[in-house]
This record gives structure tokens, sequence and C-alpha cells, in this order.
């Protein structure tokens, strides 16, 4: 291959590697130079992180495409095992990083299920509320690093507005922007504050009209269809072979939302569609979140609307073997003193059993598997995350298309590498 | 167009494949079902495609390891979660796997979903899947030393490198070397 080596150097080039494990991957053209390896990323823009993608290409067209993951690999799974359970929850923010909520519920949920504890229902309120926050700000960032990465630089400023002031919202829930680790095992972490609920009203009365402003920038925009129809078409059963879930699943028209499907934490309590695209390309995936954060916006309605009647009250259970006693308990209770120290310096017991949970992230299905010792730390703990499978699914949507598509292709999926890594 | 009635795949499986079912396990509303290893593709494909089980929806697969404890009929679980969107229900098939025979045949023909999966697990669990397409460390370096999700890997951190020790680190990462 016409790699240019100056002569100095070249004397001492020795490239001892083999294409031998490609073999198989690629086809047969590459092998004898018809076709190009070129590296995308790991250090690319529109990766979204680290994701490197060795592409073979056909002049600009993509031939093969085969995603390589695991540079944010931070090992997780591996740390959940030496923690106990409670401990554990900080950790599973820093998965999706884009997302913490969703990872934080998917775990409190499996450590419940796992250890039969109940979650009041003003707790189960209190997450929904926050979860739709979360999902509405995850779909801002994508949708403005998809406009960004196809060449649409203001939706990006705009979008980031907005999502300034969902993040403001969960800092007053949990003290921090990102990352709060609100969600605990039987509840949430403190009760909502009282400034919470008014700017949540400010929220709700500007956000409908702005996601209108999105929508004006890029629904009907020529340029925006030209890139994104008829680009990256998964059909249905394709889409569920290789387990695409989520927007990106929806997209192709299969209705499978696991709120409605296998609803948690109170979700069938609320009124909202599923909305469903037709064709599976880019712009159906694209059109799906833009509705679905119009649905987002409908669900909040509610949650507000049933949290003034309720503004603060019981936020995490009362069974005091899971859950820490309050502050003030501790002075007059000898019972709380126990607990509490008992709950900080060796946890909670779960049982050597397994249980699976899933729910439906932003992303689409992010599921938890969870075995117990019968002790207090967890044997092991899996997370299947959407941007993983989406990822592994990345060369059924690409192959064919030119380059420039890969790059509206790898948006629509809506991957994080902290996701899809671990 | 008529829905077939939904099946109960334990009844289901044993009346098609009467080997293929070692244990039926519930836990919290979960139904378990073991499978002897080598019937795991069979069975697979049984409720994939028999018209009332219908699961075509591979979830997730994830892998267990239970050293040091003998607890279990082996050491290593893998754990198939499978989903019906037809009739909106789980379910969970399990295979143990032995230490000293760590393979098991690959369902990325019934599944292919399976493919990264199997690959997770064969770069964590060091559990190999035959027939498997690609069978490559997916999230560590592919000069890797051992497997870290087993129970006897410890947790361990990166050595620092410093000139001293250089020499010592390379030995374990050949391809670490330019």
């Amino acid at each position: 291959m016409a790699i240019q080596i100056p002569d100095s150097e070249a004397q001492e080039f020795k490239w001892e590697g083999s294409l031998d494990e490609l073999k198989g991957l690629v086809s047969e053209r590459a092998m004898t130079g018809e076709t190009m390896l070129l590296n995308m990323g790991p250090h690319h823009p529109s990766t979204h992180g680290v994701l490197r993608l060795l592409l073979e290409l056909d002049g600009e067209e993509i031939v093969t495409c085969m995603p390589d993951i695991g540079f944010l690999h931070t090992g997780i799974e591996k740390n959940i095992e030496s923690k106990t359970y409670e401990k554990a929850v900080t950790l599973t923010d820093r998965m999706d990083y884009l997302s913490p909520i969703s990872n934080n519920m998917a775990f409190c949920l499996a450590v419940e299920k796992l250890t039969d504890l109940d979650v009041p229902a003003r707790a189960q309120l209190i997450r929904v509320t926050c979860l739709e926050l979360q999902r509405l700000s995850s779909h801002l960032v994508w949708l403005g690093t998809h406009a960004i990465d196809l060449g649409a630089m203001s939706v990006f400023l705009y979008c980031f507005r907005e999502r300034e002031k969902i993040l403001e919202m969960l800092e007053m829930l949990s003290g921090q922007r990102m990352m709060g680790s609100y969600f605990r095992p039987g509840g949430v972490w403190r009760d909502i504050t009282p400034d919470f609920l008014p700017t949540l009203r400010a929220f709700l009365d500007i956000i409908p009209a702005k996601i209108d402003d999105y929508e004006a920038l890029l629904t009907r925009n020529p340029l925006w269809i030209d890139r994104t129809q008829g680009i990256g078409v998964v059909e249905p059963e394709v889409a569920l072979a290789w387990g695409l879930s989520g927007p990106t699943l929806r997209g192709s028209g299969v209705n499978w939302d696991i709120r409605k499907a296998m609803p948690y934490s109170g979700y069938e309590q609320f009124e909202f569609n599923v909305p469903l695209g037709e064709h599976g390309d880019v712009y159906d995936r694209f059109y799906c979140r833009i509705l679905e954060m119009r649905e987002t916006v409908k669900i909040l309605e509610q949650a507000y609307a049933r949290l003034l009647k309720e503004p603060a009250g019981i936020f995490r259970s009362n069974n005091r073997k899971f859950v820490p006693p309050p502050r003030a308990e501790l002075g007059q209770s000898m019972e709380a003193v126990i607990h509490h120290f008992k709950l900080w310096t060796e946890g909670f017991s779960a049982p050597d059993e397994e249980v699976f949970v899933s729910i439906e992230s932003p992303r689409g299905e992010i599921s938890c598997y969870l075995h117990g010792t019968g002790g207090t730390k967890p044997r092991r703990v899996h997370f299947k995350t959407p941007s993983f499978i989406h990822i592994g699914a990345l060369p059924v949507m690409t192959n064919g298309h030119l380059i420039a598509d890969l790059v509206a292709i790898i948006g629509s999926i809506d991957c994080v590498l902290g996701d899809c890594d671990r | 167009m008529q829905i077939p009635k939904p099946l109960d795949p334990a009844v289901a499986i044993k009346s098609a494949l009467p080997d293929a079912i070692a244990d039926i396990k519930e836990f919290r509303g979960e139904t378990t079902l073991i499978i002897n290893r080598e019937h795991i593709v069979a069975v697979a494909q049984y409720v994939r495609d028999t018209p009332g089980l219908i699961y075509t929806f591979l979830s997730d697969i994830s892998a267990v390891d239970y050293y040091p404890e003998a607890s279990r009929p082996e050491r290593f679980g893998v754990s198939y979660h499978i989903y019906s969107l037809l009739y909106n229900r789980r379910l969970r098939l399990k295979v143990f796997v032995p230490e000293d025979d760590t393979t098991v045949a690959t369902v990325t023909g019934v599944w292919p979903v399976a493919n990264w999966l199997e690959r997770e697990i064969f770069d964590m669990m060091g559990i190999t899947f035959s027939g498997h397409p690609d069978m490559r460390r997916l999230l560590m370096p592919a000069d890797w030393d051992g497997h870290p999700h087993r129970r006897d890997y410890p947790l361990g951190y990166e050595t620092i490198q410093f000139s001293f020790n250089i020499e010592e680190i390379l030995k374990h990462k050949p391809l670490a070397k330019e």
C-alpha cells in the first residue's frame, strides 16, 4: 500500500503485525489492495467519544464497517462486586454520563427486586419526574450533537441552553448537575426542595415553544431531509434480530416501549403515546425522538400536578433493615443507632439469587442483571446498555452508504461511549 | 390474523426436546429454565420459532462465576434473557459451564445480537463460544492477560510505568511495543 515513509525511517520501520486477524471480516478485495482500509476515530468529533471504526472503502462507499470499542472501559461492573449495594449506586452514574439517572434507576430496581424492598408511591412519582427530566436533557444533547454533525450549528446552542435549565433542577434535588446519585435503594436520597416545583412549572411553560423552535430549524429543512431520509434504513425484523431498542427500534415502526409494555415505577398511571416511525431511516429516528420529547413534557405535566398536591412527604421506604434512619431519630432511639451503624459499616444482605430488570432509558433498553451472594456485596452485576447493542449493529445500517452518511447514522443511534464500554 | 395461544415454555420444551431441561427455578416472578449445555442452540431455535412461544428478542447474555463456592453444579453460569414481544413476557435460559471445558455453542445463528454479547463474555469470563464468527476480545486490549470478571482475578490496577520497570511491563504486553 502507498504509505510514504522517509528513507531514514524506512530502514528502521518494520511492521510485525499481520492482516490475518481481519480475514473473514473484510472482503477479499481488501487483501489485494483494491479497496482501502481507513481508521475513523478514535479521536473523531462525530464519533461522540472514543469510538474507532475500521472502514473498508471502495472509493467513498463503505464496504465493511468494523467498530472497535473499549477505549472508555473502566471496569465499573468489576468494581461494583467489591462495594455494598448502596455504595454501588455512585458507580452506575458514570456509565451513561448523559442520563445517569436511568442507570441509577436500573440498578436500584434490581436491588429492590432482589431484596424485595418496597418503594413508596410518592418516591416512585419523584423518580418518574427525574427520569423524564433526564430523558429530555439527554434528547437535547442528542439533538444538538446530531445537528452539529450534519452542519447545523445553531441547534446545538439552543439545545444546550434548555438542557442547562434541566441540570439546574437536578442540582436542586441532588446537589449535583450531573451524576447526583439521587436514587437510592428504597426511594430517593432526600425530598424535593421547595423551589423545585416553581422552577419545574416555569420550565414546562417555555419548553413546548422551544421544541417548536428546534422543529422549525430542522423538520422541514430541505438540507436536513436530503441528508437524513433514506439513509441507514433498518427493516423491523432486522432491528429486532439485532436487538435494537428505544427510539432506534421505534423508528422502524416496532411498537415496543418498556414504559408501556412492562411498566415500572408507576408509569402505568401516566397517559402518553409512543411515537412510531415508518421507514426506519435516520429521519424517522430523528422525528421519533422529537415527538418523544413532546410526550415527555406531557408526562412531566401530569407528574407536576400530582406533586403539587403533595409537595412534601414520604420519599424513601421505612424498612430500617435496608434504609438508614434519618438523622433526627438517632438522638432518640437506640434501635436507630444500631441500624445506622449496621447499614453504614456492613450494608444490607441480599439472597444468593439472580434477578433481571430492564427499563426504558433515553437511548433504549438498559437492563441490569444482578446476582447476590447472600452477603452484603453482589456476586455479579451486568448491564446491557443500548449504546453497546446499537454500535454492534452499526454495520447493518452503514454498509453501502457514503462516509458522510455514516456520520448521520452514528448520530441517529444516539450512542454514548461511556454507556457502551462501561 | 389469529394469534396462537401462549404456551408454557417449560412444558413445550419438555415435549419437543425431552433431555434439554435440567431444572426449573422461580424467583421473584422470574422463570429460569436450566438447560443442559449441549442443547442450548436447539432450545434457542425452538423457543424463537415455535408458535405460542416466539421469543424473538434477546435482551442480554450475562455470565456469572460461582468461584470459590461449590453451591452450583458447575463453576460458571451463562444466562440468556429473552423476551417475546407478541406475548409480552420474559424468560431466562441458563446453562452451567464447567471450569475444565469452558465452551458453549454460539446462538449468533438464532439471534445475531448475540455476536457482541458473547464476545464480551469471552473477554471478561473466558468462556469460548464454539462456532462464533469472530471470537476476539472486545473491551480489553488484545494482549491482555486473563479474564477480569472471574472471581479469582483480583481487583487490581495498571502498574505505573517507570524506566526501571518498563521491561517487565512490556513482557506482558507484546502488542504495546512499536
